[in-house]
C-alpha cells in the first residue's frame, strides 16, 4: 500500500510536469487563432484592417466582401459558364509558363479543391480575395490582376463558378490536390516534386543538370515574386501543429502578419486532401506504428504479468 | 603456468579459466541489498536498461546517419524515417528514451535526495551519479545537434556562446569550441564524435565506478537503518530469509527491478507508439537556417530548471548563477551538516527544504519554457530563482540545527 502511495506521488509530480512543458507552455507561446471551418466571408480580413486601424482598408475590404456576396446569392448557369471558362484556358493551360511569379495552377479539380465563395472572390479581385492587396499599389497589379477587367459581369462570374463547381469538382488524388494548391511555390523533396512537377528520372547526368537549372530558373522567379523563396514542404506534417497549418491556410495573415503568401481558399474538402498528402510524404509511419503499437504494449503487458508473478514466487517467505 | 583438471561441463571449463561461480556469487547470489526498499529502488536498473536501449537504437541510427551540415537533416527525416526498415521506429525510440531517462534521473536523484543516500560513507555514490547526469547531460545536448534542424542549430549557437563568458568577451574560446565563427560542418562533426564514441564512453566508464562506489557502503534502505551485512547474508545463507535484513541482488532483488521495468516499458512504448511528440520538438523540423531565428528558443524540458537559472539575471550574474546551479548538486553531501541518515519525513526543517526544492525545480522548469516577455512569468521566474539560492544557502544551516535522530 505503502509503495503504491509513492507511486501516486511520482506519477502525479511526471504529469504535471508534463503539463507544465508541453499543453500549458505551447498555449503560451503561441498566440490563438480561431478557425473559420473554410469559410470565406472576409470577416477575418476586415478584423486584421480594423485592428491596424485603416479606415479606408476597412471600408474596402467591407465593401468587397459585400459585393461577393451579392455574386454568391445569383444563380450560376453552369453551361454559360462552360463558355466564358475558355477566358481562363488561355493562362490555366497544361504547361502554361511563369507568369508573372507563378505559373498558372491547373483547374482540373478547382470544383472540389476550393470554395465557392473564394472563387468569386479570386474573380473579383485576386488580390483582395487572397488577402495579400497589401503587396500591390494597385490590385490590377496582381499577376491575374487583368481577370477584374475580363470578367467584370457578376452574372459572368456566379456561371464561371457553377461551371467549375459542376464540371471540375470530379475525384482528385491527394497528390493532385498538393500540386494544384501549393505545388508552384513549394518544392517536395521528400516526393521529388519541384515547382516544375515531378522530377522525372534522366538517363544522362547532361539532362539531369539542364532540368536542375530549369528549376532553379523557375525558383528564381518565385523568389522574385514572393521575397523569399516559399519552404519545402515535405515534412511540414511534423514542424507545425495541426491548428496552425489549417488556420494558416485558412488565412496566412493570421498566423504570419505581412506575409506574402496568398489565402488559396480551399474547401473542407480540399484541405484534407492536401493534409493527407502532407502526412503520407511527412508522416509516412503512420499506419506502421498504428499496426505494430498494440502488438509490442500487449508484449508488454505480458512480460510485465509474468514478472509479477516471478516477483511473487522469489519473495514468498520473505515477509 | 597452473594445473588444470579435465574439465566435466562447460560451466566447470570456465569456472577453472574464469572463476565464473565465484563471479557469479560476488556480483549477484552473494551481492547483498536491503530488504527494506521500495520501487524507487529499481530506478537504477530501469536506468541501466534505458540505456542499453539508446545504445542499441543508436547504434541502428548511426548506419544511417550522415554527419554533414548538407546531408544530416535529410539523412535523419528522408533516409531513416522512409526509406530504412522500421527506421522510425528506432529514431523514435531514441527519442523518446532520450528524454525519459531524464526523468528518471531526476527520479533516481530526487530519491537519493529523500533518504539521505548521499551521506557518511556513501558520499562517491552520490559524486560518481552526479557525474554520470552532467555525461547524460553532454550526451543529449551533442545529439541534439544532429539532426541539423532550426532548433540543434539555435541552441547550438546559445549554449556555445555561454563560454564567451559574458563581460569576458572570450570569443575566441567560443570560436575554438565551434571549429568556425557559427555552427558549422566543423561544428556538427566534432559534436558527433563527442555523442557516438567520446562521451558513451565516459558514460560506460561512470556506470561502472558508480556500481564500484555501492559495493562497500551497501545501498541504503527506506528508514535509512545501519546493520551488519555480513550478519544479515549469514542469516539469509542459513535459511532464515524472513528473520534476515537482506535478499541477495540475483534472483530476489532482480526480480523486482523486472517487475518494475516491466511497467516502466509499458509506459515507454505507449509513448514511442502514440506520444512521441513530445520528444522530438517541431521546430526542429525546419532545417537549420542561421539567416532565421526561431520565434522561441527554448531546451529541451530537462534543461529547463537550469535555463531559467540563467535567464531573470543580468548577463555575468546570470552566467555565474548557471555555473553554480551546474555544479552546486555536487557539494550536496559537504552542505548537508547532519550526520543523520534517514527519510527527509523524519529529519525537522530538512523535510521541508526537499518539498520546497522539489517544487521550485518544478516551477523553475515551467517558467524555462515560458517566454520572458510576459511580466508574471519573468517574475516568478527571477523568485524561483533566487529561492533555488537562498535553499542551498540554508542547507548547512538547517541541517546543523537538525536534532540527531
Amino acid at each position: 500500500m505503502k509503495e503504491l502511495k509513492i507511486f501516486g506521488i511520482v506519477a502525479i509530480f511526471t504529469l504535471v510536469l508534463y503539463w507544465g512543458v508541453e499543453p500549458f507552455a505551447h498555449s503560451q507561446m503561441h498566440k490563438h487563432v480561431e478557425g473559420q471551418d473554410f469559410v470565406y466571408n472576409g470577416t477575418a480580413d476586415i478584423e486584421e484592417a480594423e485592428a491596424a486601424k485603416k479606415e479606408d482598408k476597412v471600408k474596402a475590404k467591407k465593401e468587397f466582401w459585400a459585393s461577393v456576396d451579392k455574386v454568391a446569392k445569383l444563380k450560376g448557369n453552369a453551361a454559360n459558364g462552360e463558355a466564358a471558362f475558355a477566358t481562363c484556358m488561355g493562362c490555366h493551360m497544361e504547361g502554361a509558363p511563369n507568369m508573372g511569379g507563378v505559373i498558372p495552377p491547373s483547374l482540373e479539380h478547382a470544383g472540389a479543391l476550393y470554395d465557392k465563395n473564394y472563387l468569386i472572390a479570386l474573380l473579383k479581385d485576386p488580390a483582395m480575395a487572397s488577402n495579400v492587396d497589401h503587396k500591390y499599389k494597385d490590385t490590377m497589379t496582381h499577376p491575374m490582376g487583368s481577370i477584374k477587367a475580363m470578367m467584370a459581369d457578376d452574372q459572368q462570374i456566379a456561371d464561371v463558378v457553377a461551371y467549375l463547381k459542376t464540371k471540375k469538382a470530379g475525384e482528385m488524388t491527394t497528390k493532385e490536390a498538393f500540386s494544384d494548391a501549393c505545388g508552384r511555390c513549394h518544392a517536395m523533396r521528400y516526393a521529388k516534386t519541384t515547382q516544375l512537377g515531378d522530377t522525372p528520372k534522366f538517363k544522362y547526368k547532361k539532362d539531369e543538370l539542364a532540368h536542375k537549372i530549369k528549376v532553379i530558373d523557375e525558383q528564381n522567379l518565385v523568389k522574385a515574386y514572393m521575397g523569399k523563396l516559399p519552404p519545402d514542404l515535405s515534412i511540414i506534417i511534423r514542424a507545425r501543429s495541426e491548428h496552425f497549418l489549417e488556420t494558416f491556410v485558412e488565412n496566412p495573415q493570421s498566423q504570419l502578419l505581412g506575409t506574402s503568401m496568398p489565402r488559396v481558399g480551399l474547401s473542407h474538402e480540399g484541405y484534407e486532401k492536401v493534409k493527407t498528402y502532407l502526412e503520407e510524404i511527412g508522416d509516412p509511419s503512420k499506419t506502421a506504428r498504428e499496426d505494430l503499437g498494440p502488438k509490442v504494449l500487449l508484449f508488454f503487458f505480458i512480460f510485465t504479468g509474468l514478472a509479477f508473478l516471478w516477483k511473487k514466487s522469489m519473495w514468498k517467505g520473505h515477509h | 603456468m597452473a594445473h588444470f583438471e579435465k574439465a566435466n561441463s562447460i560451466g566447470e571449463w570456465l569456472d577453472q579459466r574464469l572463476a565464473v561461480e565465484t563471479l557469479k556469487k560476488v556480483m549477484q547470489t552473494e551481492y547483498w541489498i536491503p530488504k527494506n526498499i521500495n520501487f524507487l529502488w529499481a530506478m537504477g536498473m530501469v536506468l541501466a536498461a534505458t540505456f542499453g536501449i539508446l545504445l542499441v537504437s543508436g547504434i541502428f541510427l548511426l548506419m544511417y546517419y550522415k554527419p554533414d551540415t548538407n546531408l544530416a537533416f535529410d539523412s535523419v527525416n528522408y533516409t531513416i524515417m522512409s526509406e530504412v526498415g522500421y527506421g522510425w521506429l528506432w529514431r523514435h525510440i531514441h527519442g523518446v528514451g532520450a528524454s525519459l531517462v531524464f526523468l528518471i534521473i531526476y527520479i533516481h536523484m530526487f530519491t537519493g535526495i529523500y533518504y539521505g543516500s548521499y551521506k557518511k560513507g556513501r558520499e562517491l555514490i552520490w559524486l560518481s551519479g552526479m557525474g554520470l547526469f552532467v555525461a547524460f547531460s553532454a550526451e543529449a545536448f551533442s545529439g541534439y545537434m544532429l539532426p541539423w534542424g532550426q532548433m540543434s542549430y539555435w541552441a547550438g549557437m546559445v549554449i556555445t556562446n555561454l563560454f564567451s563568458g559574458g563581460s569576458l568577451e572570450a570569443y575566441g574560446l567560443v570560436e575554438w569550441i565551434r571549429g568556425d565563427y557559427v555552427p558549422a560542418d566543423a561544428f556538427l562533426t566534432r559534436f558527433f564524435m563527442l555523442h557516438v564514441l567520446l562521451i558513451p564512453l565516459a558514460i560506460i566508464g561512470l556506470i561502472v565506478l558508480h556500481f564500484g562506489t555501492l559495493r562497500i557502503p551497501h545501498v541504503n534502505n527506506q528508514d535509512g537503518e545501519e546493520f551488519d551485512f555480513a550478519e544479515a547474508a549469514e542469516l539469509y545463507k542459513a535459511g532464515k530469509v524472513k528473520e534476515s535484513k537482506v535478499i541477495p541482488f540475483s534472483p530476489v532483488f532482480l526480480s523486482k527491478d523486472v517487475l518494475v521495468m516491466g511497467v516502466y516499458f509499458i509506459l515507454f512504448f505507449y509513448l514511442v507508439f502514440y506520444h512521441f511528440e513530445f520528444a522530438m520538438d517541431p521546430v526542429n523540423f525546419d532545417p537549420a537556417d542561421g539567416l532565421k531565428t526561431p520565434a522561441h528558443i527554448y531546451p529541451e524540458w530537462y534543461f529547463l530548471w537550469s535555463y531559467e537559472i540563467l535567464r531573470p539575471f543580468s548577463k555575468d550574474l546570470g552566467l555565474i548563477a548557471f555555473a553554480v546551479a551546474q555544479v552546486i548538486f555536487f557539494m550536496l553531501p559537504f552542505l548537508d551538516r547532519s550526520p543523520n541518515v534517514a527519510p527527509a519525513s523524519r529529519r525537522g526543517l530538512f523535510k521541508y527544504w526537499f518539498w520546497l526544492m522539489l517544487l521550485d525545480m518544478i516551477s523553475l522548469t515551467f517558467m524555462g519554457k515560458l517566454p520572458p516577455t510576459d511580466a508574471l512569468f519573468a517574475n516568478i521566474g527571477l523568485v524561483s530563482a533566487v529561492l533555488f539560492f537562498v535553499l542551498w544557502i540554508a542547507l548547512p544551516i538547517i541541517t546543523k540545527l537538525e536534532k540527531k535522530l
